[in-house]
């Protein structure tokens, strides 16, 4: 919580420049600046809250299903510190124009500033085209993060309609569903996903469509197989009895109730897509230089890899890390929503 | 006029060993503010006529059969189109069930479940739903209902859940509520609590209720009426009194002789051999034959209708009230009644 403080501190001083420019500027400058605001609003917020909640901790209010799972939750240090560090990956990339030091495209001189070693301007050393590889690490976040998570949101979101539709409806309707499930499954998804490639432009959006589009399968059917059992559920019938109309069951009834293994699926999935993306940009398929992402990153440096080994190995560790973290969180709120995992 | 008539209910359901005939040819009629029960073993039929009613039966594998009538106020509810029954259900006819422990949504507070059929059904606003929601709550005997109101189902014990169903059921003042074994899973001393309260509410609101048990400790407390259902058929009708003193069908006194008493002391309990057949097949004749103590061939291979006996009103599925000296020559356990 400190280390927070300090970093946001940190920007308001050491980038002030940047931060009062950032809301006339790009875009994403803005967004920044946004979260840079957001960010002290929470944390000043969160500690009023937590004053308060220490005066009127015996206030009697329901307990909830999330109230339950998120105490389970807490009792993970694992979990919790998997789930900060996600916190932090996701708050550093969206503050990216604030912290780097460097533009991520600019080179410098090509015959001073080329495969530096990592120093005090340069942290994380400079790469074989002279950039500051913590700048792009950073910038790299960005391009990874946002299409784990969009591409994740996408497909649970379709999984989730398709599922509990399928479910709820039963019959002819849910054989169509799954035998469309059963094709899409089929496709070995690396090759769809190199000749969908292949066929257009390879661009950050194309990334995101291809990875959302063939990612619903699974949770379609995690979402099919809650939505069976849950049917059959007496709350459902007296929803019925009710004259509760069949939208209103499946959207309010229905699907708040399939929400847990839901978003343990996309915590979990998540770690995956970055995986994937860095797979594909790896080979060269996914996002194009000189757009940083840790996937080309670890590419761009594996023929320098015994005389410059900063350039592969710090968006190597940084992949590794977030995929670890998200695992592990994922795990962690699996256990914690999970009631007969539950002590 | 009968504020529902049910008159030749049947409700088939398609199954892989054949048709089950789950009910076949049930009819009766409820009064306004009268309390009817139907008690009969599991499998008799008793959920699937309620469920029908509702028109809550899944079609397939369920049908209601063509000359079927559910009339309530006169209107016909067989063949209504879904979006009318809609308007029907929950409203002037609500349904309890038996499990309270499933029967509300485990992600929603009780607020939000009284709220959503309030808001639903009488169009009122949400502070004014939070009020009258609350004044339900206080109705069906919760304490503190405020505090109650924004707690989740998990934090209510059984008792507690069930009267947190019945006024949601009330929500819409229907005029008919159907108690599918409302009290089934909760332990005796809440049970008496339960029935208190629906034959409480009944007198205050005027509203009728139908039954639905195989207690006949409970048919006894609350009903005015009681049907006996055996094998999807009624087999037996008539007051409570005629039920408990005067029982006619071999079924209904079966039931009656498997039933403790405290006055009669340490006498043996007499169960009813055998089970429910197979709705798939029932057996042709009568359909308690199989079971029955004083079964001869006529019972075997003639379907008996309903038949009168010396009360008005009060009717048996059973070929002894034609031929009454077979009750006195067969070894009934019937004759200690």
């Amino acid at each position: 919580m400190l280390a927070l403080w300090g970093a946001l501190l940190w920007i308001g001083i050491a980038r002030w420049e940047r931060v009062l420019a950032a809301p006339s500027g790009a875009w994403d400058h803005r967004v920044a600046f946004a979260t840079w605001i957001l960010a002290i609003i929470t944390l000043c917020g969160g500690s009023i809250l937590q004053e308060r909640r220490i005066h009127e901790s015996r206030t009697m209010k329901g307990v909830g299903q999330w109230s339950l799972a998120w105490m389970a939750f807490r009792k993970s240090h694992v979990a919790v510190g998997a789930a900060i560090t996600v916190m932090v990956f996701y708050l550093a990339a969206l503050l990216t124009p604030f912290l780097a030091p460097f533009d991520p495209a600019v080179q410098g001189s090509l015959i001073t500033e080329r495969m530096l070693a990592p120093s005090l301007t340069h942290p994380l050393g400079t790469d074989q085209f002279s950039r500051d590889v913590l700048s792009r690490v950073l910038y790299g976040a960005r391009i990874s993060l946002t299409i784990g998570f969009v591409a994740v949101s996408i497909s649970m979101t379709i999984g989730t309609v398709l599922g509990a539709v399928s479910g709820f409806a039963g019959g002819r309707l849910d054989s169509l569903i799954m035998r469309f499930v059963d094709m899409v499954i089929s496709f070995p998804r690396l090759v769809l996903l190199i000749a969908i490639i292949a066929f257009f432009e390879p661009s950050i959006f194309l990334i995101v469509a291809v990875i959302g589009l063939t990612q619903w399968p699974q949770p379609t059917r995690l979402v099919r197989g809650e939505v069976l059992s849950l049917r059959e559920r007496e709350f459902i019938q007296a929803g019925k009895a009710l004259g509760l109309s069949k939208t209103r069951l499946v959207l309010r009834h229905l699907i708040p109730n399939t929400m847990a293994p839901v978003i343990v699926a996309a915590t979990l999935g998540i770690g995956d897509t970055i995986v994937l993306e860095a797979g594909l940009s790896f080979l060269g398929l996914g996002v194009q230089p000189p757009t940083a992402s840790w996937g080309t990153m670890v590419a761009d440096g594996r023929d320098n890899l015994l005389g410059a080994w900063w350039i592969s190995t710090f968006p190597g560790l940084a992949i590794v890390l977030v995929v670890l973290s998200f695992n592990l969180a994922g795990d962690g709120l699996r256990d914690a929503l999970d009631p007969r995992l539950r002590s | 006029m009968p504020l529902l008539q049910v008159e030749d209910l049947s409700t088939y359901f398609s199954t892989d060993a054949g048709v089950a005939r789950a009910v076949d040819g049930v009819s009766f009629s409820i009064e306004p503010g009268e309390t009817l029960g139907i008690v009969g073993e599991s499998g008799c039929g008793k959920t699937v006529t309620s469920l029908s009613i509702m028109g809550l039966i899944a079609n397939p594998p369920g049908r209601i059969i063509a000359g079927s009538s559910i009339r309530f106020r006169g209107r016909e509810l067989v063949d209504l189109p879904e979006k009318d029954m809609r308007r029907i259900r929950g409203n002037r006819i609500a349904m309890i069930f038996q499990e309270p422990m499933t029967s509300l949504n485990p992600v929603f507070t009780i607020g939000n479940q009284i709220r959503e059929a309030l808001t639903l059904h009488r169009g009122i606003g949400r502070s004014e739903a939070r009020r009258v929601g609350i004044e339900l709550l206080r109705e069906v005997g919760i304490p503190e209902p405020e505090q109650r109101f924004a707690e989740y189902p998990h934090q209510l014990s059984g008792g507690m859940r069930q009267r947190v169903m019945i006024a949601v059921a009330l929500s819409c003042e229907p005029e008919l509520l159907i108690a599918d074994e409302p009290t089934t899973a909760l332990d005796v001393t809440i049970q008496a609590q339960i029935l208190e309260l629906l034959a409480d509410l009944r007198g205050r609101r005027g509203m009728a209720v139908l039954l639905i048990t195989h207690d006949l400790g409970v048919v006894a407390e609350v009903c005015d009426r009681v049907l006996v259902m055996y094998a999807g058929q009624i087999v037996e009708s008539g007051t409570v009194d005629e039920i408990f003193h005067r029982a006619r069908h071999p079924y209904t006194e079966g039931l009656l002789e498997s039933l403790p008493k405290l006055a009669a002391g340490g006498r043996r309990l007499h169960p009813i051999e055998g089970t429910v057949p197979n709705p798939v097949g029932w057996p042709t004749g009568c359909r308690f034959s199989s079971r029955c103590p004083y079964s001869w061939d006529r019972c075997e291979a003639y379907v008996p209708p309903l038949l009168a006996t010396e009360d008005t009103n009060h009717l048996s599925r059973c070929w002894l009230e034609d031929e009454p000296e077979r009750r006195r020559t067969s070894a009934g356990a019937g004759s200690e009644w």
